[in-house]
């Protein structure tokens, strides 16, 4: 029987007896503040009328990928979401990239054709598919795993889903499919308590406390429910869930319990919860945490982490430009991309 | 190269087994594809000579069975999946329209999707409206690509055609036609998805036939010449999309008449999409001599009694009226 494991945040104290290095700590902190910045930016460049269409922003969970990213290989392979600007960014695609996509240039991940809700669709680096419809991509990572187990090899697919694809036919289709047949799946569940303007709770029969593990139970799949807002606690979980994969132990759900601090999207006028709520969920801030955690324990100064920042925000200002001096691709040239 | 008289069937079969011998990649899923044999036979025998690892039984989820096939395919797999009934496809319309099909042209033409879905619709056995539904138009979709062979050669040219294509392939093969036999060329018969072939030549009236009608049209063909002296020229699109509309205009063009026949109803049908093309190409518009006609089934369910079904579907008898009335 499956079983549902726990991780909360860990402590400081404990970073050398989980393996976690400077290093490591370093390149969460700097993932993490490229996708707060980044997605700040898009904000204001929405704001400005410079960008348009979809816009589901990853503000507030930036722990989530930046954990998960970090426990997986560079053969590994990746489901993402519409919610993918964080995945795409914690997988290490340059911020160019990411930007012209999200402009619809030609020199975007997906020469634009993507646009923001496919802009981590990058098989180059391991994300294979990416998905606009809520749960459509759980199938789809059972077919990836399956194709791993068939050639024997030492791969993993982490999918990334929201809350709301645990009440989706394609999720217990798939999630069935995983645990029948213990494929090397990690299904990377980003609870943010809100399927839209849906709370977990609402929309969700047998949830307690906000949770989906349940739904992993059900199919045979172990859970831990890890908290989202501490990347090493992510990537703590994720470790262990692919390393269980990789020797034949088969799926694990991971329920990352984190908040999207902005709305679903930037029409969303988040009547569905209050202006406290949000408050109160901000104050676990994994990017304001652990920038204290790197300064209080001596890993980094102040004076160094606010190098760095500027370099992102260099960075990304350098994506701006690149996305808006890049050009689209004529019409003519779409009909190459229908057919093989 | 020689033929074999084999069945629908049988060359579907004996072309996966043909295939898979030749490429390690191609898997088949679906739902008692395995342990069963496929409830029409296609696949008997597989599992035995490919194992459980190639010749995989699915749960019963059609939206997971297309998910899963794309995903193998992404990971460059090729898989086969099969959906026991054309009426349960509506369940994977998600992964086969908005995923499978999109896919492609989202990635800025990166990825291939080198994927099979079979299916086959049940109409003429008795089985009412959710076993029975043929419904191809539903998927003229740029990025995948449908076929529908009519013949035992045909299916076997055109799997192998699918079995090679990069591309999301819909193969929509029909009940009533697994225990029809003919010859079959033996060897790497394959036939280029995307052409239309003439069953039957003749001067006086083009009957455009999809699927398992091809068979009531080229029956229709030879009452038509022994009683009544007309010559019928039977095109089988065999592709419903991308469709060969050259044979088609080419062979109304020369003939003046045109009859569609098709088991869809009529409404939003590929009959009806083949007869909008001929209407807006103006050679061969004003080239026809009278009003064109599609003999389809009617904008009603497929009736479940066999003798009202019976009624519901197209026939030799219908087709050879339609042609009649038209010449009069």
């Amino acid at each position: 029987m499956s079983r549902v494991e726990n991780i909360g945040i860990i402590d400081p104290s404990r970073y050398g007896e989980y393996g976690i290095s400077k290093e490591d700590l370093m390149w969460m902190w700097r993932t993490m503040m490229l996708i707060r910045r980044f997605e700040e930016r898009v904000v204001k460049l929405f704001e400005e009328k410079k960008l348009v269409g979809a816009s589901h922003l990853y503000i507030g969970m930036e722990a989530v990928a930046t954990g998960v990213m970090k426990a997986l290989d560079k053969d590994d392979y990746i489901v993402s979401t519409y919610r993918g600007h964080g995945h795409a960014l914690a997988r290490g695609i340059p911020p160019r990239l990411v930007m012209a996509e999200l402009f619809g240039r030609a020199t975007g991940t997906n020469k634009g054709l993507g646009g923001s809700m496919h802009v981590s669709m990058y098989p180059e680096l391991g994300i294979m598919m990416t998905t606009a419809i809520v749960g459509s991509g759980i199938p789809v990572a059972a077919g990836l795993g399956y194709a791993i187990k068939y050639r024997g090899e030492k791969r993993v697919v982490a999918a990334f889903f929201g809350d709301g694809a645990v009440n989706t036919g394609a999720f217990h289709e798939g999630a069935n499919m995983i645990g029948l047949w213990r494929l090397p799946v990690i299904l990377v569940c980003e609870n943010n308590l809100y399927g839209m303007g849906g709370r977990v709770d609402r929309v969700t029969a047998g949830s307690t406390g906000f949770s989906v593990i349940h739904r992993a139970l059900a199919y045979n799949i172990d859970g831990i429910v890890v908290d989202g807002f501490d990347p090493v606690a992510v990537y703590i979980a994720a470790r262990k869930a692919a390393e269980k994969a990789r020797n034949g132990g088969g799926p694990t759900f991971i329920e990352a319990r984190t908040y999207r601090f902005l709305g679903h999207n930037l029409r969303d006028p988040q009547r569905y919860r209050s202006r406290e709520e949000v408050e109160e969920w901000k104050r676990k801030d994994a990017v304001i945490r652990l920038t204290r955690i790197l300064i209080d324990n001596g890993y980094a100064s102040q004076e160094e982490l606010d190098g760095i920042e500027k370099q992102i925000l260099e960075e990304i200002e350098d994506s701006v430009r690149f996305a808006q001096e890049s050009p689209y691709l004529s019409f003519e040239e779409l009909y190459n991309f229908i057919y093989a | 190269m020689g033929e074999i008289i084999m069945s629908y069937a049988a060359a579907l079969r004996e072309t996966l087994r043909e295939e898979m011998r030749r490429d390690p990649n191609i898997v088949i899923l679906g739902e008692d594809v395995g342990a069963w044999g496929g409830v029409f036979t296609v696949t008997l025998g597989l599992l035995q000579e490919f194992g459980p690892q190639r010749v995989i039984d699915t749960p019963i989820s059609e939206a997971a069975i297309v998910g899963a096939a794309l995903g193998m395919a992404l990971a460059g797999l090729r898989p086969v999946a099969e959906i026991m009934y054309m009426d349960f496809i509506t369940i994977a319309m998600d992964q086969l329209i908005t995923h499978a099909a999109k896919l492609r042209f989202m990635s800025g033409g990166r990825i291939k999707l080198p994927m099979v879905i079979r299916t086959q619709y049940g109409i003429g056995r008795a089985y009412g409206p959710q076993h029975s539904q043929f419904v191809p138009s539903w998927f003229l979709q740029p990025g995948i690509k449908v076929v529908a062979p009519s013949t035992p050669a045909d299916a076997k040219g055109l799997l192998k055609a699918a079995l090679r294509e990069d591309n999301p392939v819909l193969f929509i093969e029909a009940a009533l036609l697994y225990e029809t036999t003919g010859p079959v060329p033996e060897g790497d018969y394959i036939i280029p998805i995307g052409l239309a072939d003439i069953k039957r030549k003749g001067s006086d009236v083009t009957i455009v036939a999809i699927s398992r009608t091809v068979l009531d049209a080229l029956k229709a063909a030879e009452i038509l010449s022994e009683k009544h002296g007309i010559e019928a020229e039977v095109i089988d699109p065999r592709t419903l999309y991308p469709l060969d509309l050259k044979t088609i205009f080419s062979s109304v063009r020369k003939t003046g008449r045109l009859v569609i026949t098709t088991d869809e109803i009529r409404s939003g049908s590929v009959a009806a999409e083949i007869l909008s093309r001929v209407a807006e190409d103006p050679d061969t518009l004003y080239s026809l001599e009278t009003a064109p006609k599609i003999v389809s089934s009617p904008d009603m369910p497929v009736p479940t009694p066999a003798p009202l079904e019976k009624a519901y579907m197209v026939n030799p008898d219908k087709i050879v009226n339609a042609v009649i009335t038209m010449l009069r």
